[in-house]
């Protein structure tokens, strides 16, 4: 039996293979109800976004657009940040994007939602990801924006290494949840202070002895 | 299968092949992965609390989607990634 990977799909940088392209493709399709969801190597046309998504009103019935616009910040807890690189298990986190979308309208009842993500580089102050969300009312427009941004947080395969001044690290993540996880609620990694990616060495003091697992592996 | 994020440094590449034999389970295939780091630990202080940590807190995904079974069973050419802790998004949490 092989498992086979390829070694490369979806890692963001630079990469234009084939499955990458069917990717950019794949993103442009509108067509399933949770609005626009795509992940680019672009920069977020923000404002256009909302536009269009403010465009799409339908007989007036939208009261309000809530709009989370994350930006890449200068500092990382006081340490000066360069830039951060991000990458993606691409296929995959635009399907769990698109799951998402679907599930904020069922579960808050929101008119539309727009879900954008980006790879790559990104410069203090560019926008890393959006989320705009249509409703009749203010309320399930915020909880929708929220509970998306939390989601995508805690589940959407996508990772940023950070760099700056003097080294890089890739960032903590966020604990996944334990339906997900193959180790449910064990302590998470790195929780006090990340990986160092250039040494390859905790940044932080060791935490507690992790949990139950595979234990009989020397 | 392919590797992500601090893994991708860890096992020194993003992505390989194994041939196993039928019936190999998603456990199974973890703990091999794991001998073979602890096999290629580059020795010195290089934390292995930090690696544990990451062991025990990866996601698994089978052809696209998370799996957190360790009995599953892998069939021929699915498609396996280790997925260490997401940091999508802006900021930290």
């Amino acid at each position: 039996m092989s498992i086979e990977g390829t070694g490369g799909i979806g890692i963001g940088i630079g990469k234009t293979g084939k499955m990458d392209e069917a990717v950019k493709a794949d993103t442009l399709d509108r067509s399933c109800d949770g609005g626009r969801v795509e992940i680019t190597d672009a920069p977020i046309a923000v404002d256009a976004i909302v536009w269009e998504i403010k465009g799409g009103m339908k007989a007036g019935g939208d009261g309000a657009v809530c709009v989370f616009d994350g930006i890449v910040r200068d500092n990382t807890r006081g340490r000066p940040t360069l830039y951060l690189d991000y990458e993606a298990y691409r296929e995959m986190a635009l399907e769990q994007m698109r799951g998402l979308a679907k599930e904020a309208v069922a579960k808050f009842g929101v008119r539309d939602v727009a879900l954008v993500h980006r790879l790559g580089r990104l410069m203090v102050g560019e926008t890393s990801v959006l989320v705009v969300v249509c409703s009749a009312h203010r309320k399930a427009a915020f909880d929708a924006c929220r509970w998306l941004i939390d989601t995508l947080k805690k589940t959407v395969p996508i990772w940023k290494k950070e760099t700056f001044a003097d080294g890089a690290v890739w960032a903590d993540g966020e604990p996944f949840p334990d339906e997900l996880a193959i180790n449910p609620a064990v302590p998470a990694v790195g929780r006090a202070g990340g990986v160092d990616a250039v040494a390859g060495r905790a940044a932080g003091p060791d935490g507690e002895a992790p949990g139950a697992g595979f234990r009989g592996v020397p | 299968m392919l590797y992500f994020g601090v893994l991708t440094e860890l096992l020194g590449q993003s992505g390989d092949a194994a041939e196993l034999p039928e019936g190999t389970t998603v456990g199974e295939l973890l703990r091999i992965l794991r001998m073979r780091t602890s096999n290629d630990a580059k020795g010195g202080t290089a934390g292995d609390g930090m690696v544990e940590r990451l062991w025990q807190s990866l996601a698994v995904a089978v052809n696209r989607a998370y799996c957190s079974s360790p009995r599953a069973v892998l069939r021929d050419g699915d498609e396996v990634a280790l997925l260490p802790p997401v940091s999508g998004g802006a900021g930290e949490r």
